[in-house]
């Protein structure tokens, strides 16, 4: 079952109403259906696009130029290796090489057993931590390899459920407020706001013309 | 000596209370928008923005107030702030936004206020997913305080802010490429003319799309007016700064300092701040601005930090980024790890860029590891003369946004400054440091 449930509904339809085109709401969306699938499956992705007015096609080529929306099964933690410059600096690369050898598998792939799933990542903006990852978009670092080691026994271990909760930016990120004011009566209101503006800049224009003049 | 540091933005950082609104209160928080909306006009907080001469942190720095000012008349228009903070070794919007989520929800609402925004959206990188909670629980806070929404503070001023999330994609912090994204499809720079999402933006409206450092100064400069933040700095860098210090030094981490009074010795070798480098080590290049900025060397410490400053020797200030690289570091490793990130962020859409891009990072890669041959180096200034003709900087623009003309930099400037070790490269067949 890949379609939002009955209470991520709710909440999508939510995300639809913070925005003056539906479309914008695309990218949410998605993160939402990862929220609940672990990643997107093609059956959400139709529902994405019923939801915001595009095709389905339209929802997978944006998707697909994002490094975080993943249209294939991933393992209920992604690490992500950071091995760009000021990590590179600090022993990314080899932090990456260990990370491959604990986990058994190559940079991209996922364990046997749905856990994990290793990325090299791009600067996460943690340098001052560097080597840094993250898990789960959840920062870590600088981290040895034996730091790495205790890490991933902690996570199979069940011991970091609440530090690093299910992939998903969006996963511990509640709006309590819908939109207060709706967007016609704001355009109202700067209407009548731009004419006072303006009538107050004309009054000032022609102040200073006239103490220019004196 | 680098001057004590006076705070603006960073002031509250290390305050963990201050991420709730009753901590931000205590901390004097929602003053300056206090002031804005009730006792200012619109055109008065632009007027102030324009003095305090703001100049744009997320890079390009262009001022906030000149910026404004050519937004195009139209009923709607919206804002949107851009915090998708991806420039390699640039980490000031990741603390900004987790340390003090309340001074950006502030200062974009100040933002608003000052230019009428219809809407106010916050693009934050999808990766912080710290940063996210944080500033959405300052959101809904906000909104319960009145600060947001209806008539806010009893003025009759109305405004929504929504958060939006990136989803990992560096070209999205191109400003028409986030717009693109946050209209929900794939980041692509949008073409130029027209040249500013003020004229067209958001929605096909006048948007303005500011960096969060560059709206979280806004509360401050409100709050004490722009002479006082004119009194800080000097020339058009006026002001703090965020500086991320990162790379082999000491004490890595965030710094803000006064704009244009401290030299990049002081950052990096001041206990203080970076603290120096390692024992017997010594430095050998300093990346500053961002990885499309040219390098500088251990001449060139005693520049100033500011705008022009670091323009003059034929660099940038940038994203206010400064990467130290000590004498351990293999420079060809460096400029080729830089040119794999550009030839896996191109969106694509440019030829000298998709194509250009990934084949010099090939060449590189073939010089790290030991396949390289003399003419390579050739190869390379031709690849980049391809790229920006003349290998000029500012780059010349052959492309439709500029992280393609971003890429001959780091390549151009090492092989112009470490040529011997690319020769050492090919000749011994390796990389000497590995
Ligand atoms: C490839 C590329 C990446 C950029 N990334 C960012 C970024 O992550 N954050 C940012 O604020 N500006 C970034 N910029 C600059 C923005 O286009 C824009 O100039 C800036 O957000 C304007 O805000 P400011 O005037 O307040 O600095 C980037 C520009 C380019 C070409
Ligand atoms: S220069 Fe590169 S990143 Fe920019 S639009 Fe062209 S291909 Fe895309
Ligand atoms: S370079 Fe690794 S976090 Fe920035």
């Amino acid at each position: 079952m890949s379609r939002f449930t009955k209470e991520m509904e709710t909440r999508a339809y939510e995300l639809l109403a913070l925005y003056p085109e539906k479309r914008s709401a695309t990218i949410p969306l998605c993160h939402l259906a990862q929220e609940q699938n672990g990643y997107l499956t093609e059956e959400s992705m139709v529902q994405i696009a019923d939801l915001v007015g595009t095709t389905p096609a339209e929802v997978l080529g944006a998707a697909s130029f994002y490094d975080m929306l993943h249209t294939e099964p991933v393992g209920k933690y992604v690490v992500g290796v950071c091995t760009n410059i000021a990590c590179l600096l600090q022993g990314g690369e080899e932090l990456l090489g260990h990370a491959e050898e604990k986990l058994g598998i190559a940079t991209g792939a996922t364990t046997d057993d749905g856990m994990f799933t290793l990325e090299d990542m791009e600067c996460i903006a943690h340098c001052d931590h560097a080597p840094a990852l993250q898990v789960n978009y959840r920062f870590f670092g600088p981290l040895t390899n034996d730091g790495f080691d205790t890490l991933v026994d902690d996570l199979s271990a069940g011991k970091l459920e609440s530090e690093v909760p299910p992939h998903g930016t969006l996963s511990r990120v509640q709006r309590k407020h819908p939109i207060a004011v709706p967007l016609e009566e704001i355009v109202r209101h700067r209407r009548d706001s731009d004419a006072k503006e303006g009538e107050r800049l004309a009054a000032k224009a022609a102040a200073e013309a006239k103490e220019g003049s004196n | 000596m680098p001057l004590p540091p006076l705070k603006i933005v960073s002031a509250r950082a290390n305050d963990p209370k201050n991420v709730t609104l009753e901590g931000y209160l205590a901390n004097g928080g929602y003053q300056g928008l206090k002031r804005a909306v009730l006792e200012m006009n619109p055109e008065d907080v632009r007027d102030q923005v324009m003095q305090a001469s703001l100049l744009g942190r997320g890079g390009a720095g262009f001022e906030a107030g000149r910026k404004w000012s050519m937004l195009k008349k139209s009923d709607i228009r919206y804002l949107v702030i851009n915090g998708d903070e991806s420039e390699p070794a640039t980490f000031k919007d990741h603390m900004l936004v987790e340390s003090d989520p309340h001074q950006l929800v502030e200062g974009a609402l100040i933002a608003g206020y000052a230019i009428g925004a219809a809407r106010v959206f916050i693009f934050l990188r999808g990766e912080f997913a710290l940063g996210f909670e944080r500033v959405q629980n300052a959101i809904n806070e906000a909104y319960d305080y009145g600060a947001i929404g209806r008539d806010i503070f009893g003025s009759k001023f109305s405004i929504d802010l929504v958060l939006h999330p990136g989803a990992g994609a560096y070209i999205c912090g191109e400003e028409t490429s986030l717009l693109e994204s946050l209209e929900g499809k794939r980041g692509f720079p949008r073409i130029k003319p027209p040249y500013f999402p003020a004229v067209i933006g958001l929605y096909g409206k006048p948007t303005i799309v500011n960096n969060v450092e560059t709206v979280a100064n806004l509360p401050w400069i409100v709050k004490n007016g722009a002479s006082s933040f004119t009194d800080l700095g000097a020339g058009r860098s006026r002001g703090t700064r965020m500086f991320a210090l990162s790379g082999q030094v000491n004490r890595p981490g965030t710094y803000e300092l006064e704009m244009a009074k401290n030299t990049f010795r002081d950052i990096i070798f001041d206990p203080e701040f970076g603290g120096g480098l390692r024992p017997g080590r010594s430095l050998k290049a300093i990346i500053p601005g961002g990885v499309s900025a040219p390098w500088l060397g251990p001449d060139q410490l005693d520049v100033v930090l500011g705008q022009d400053e670091v323009a003059a020797v034929g660099s940038m200030l940038g994203s206010g980024s400064i990467i130290v690289m000590d004498d351990s570091t293999c420079m060809v490793k460096a400029a080729w790890r830089i040119s794999k990130f550009f030839a896996r962020e191109s969106c694509g859409q440019c030829t000298p860029c998709r194509e250009g891009g990934s084949w010099i990072e090939k060449v590189m890669n073939r010089i790290e590891s030991g396949a390289g041959r003399e003419e390579d180096l050739d190869l390379l200034m031709d690849l980049c003369d391809n790229i920006v003709p003349g290998v000029s900087w500012p780059p010349q623009q052959t492309t439709i946004c500029v992280l393609g003309p971003s890429i001959p930099s780091s390549v151009a400037v090492s092989i112009k400054m470490f040529r011997d070790e690319y020769l050492t490269h090919i000749k011994e067949g390796g990389c000497p440091y590995d």
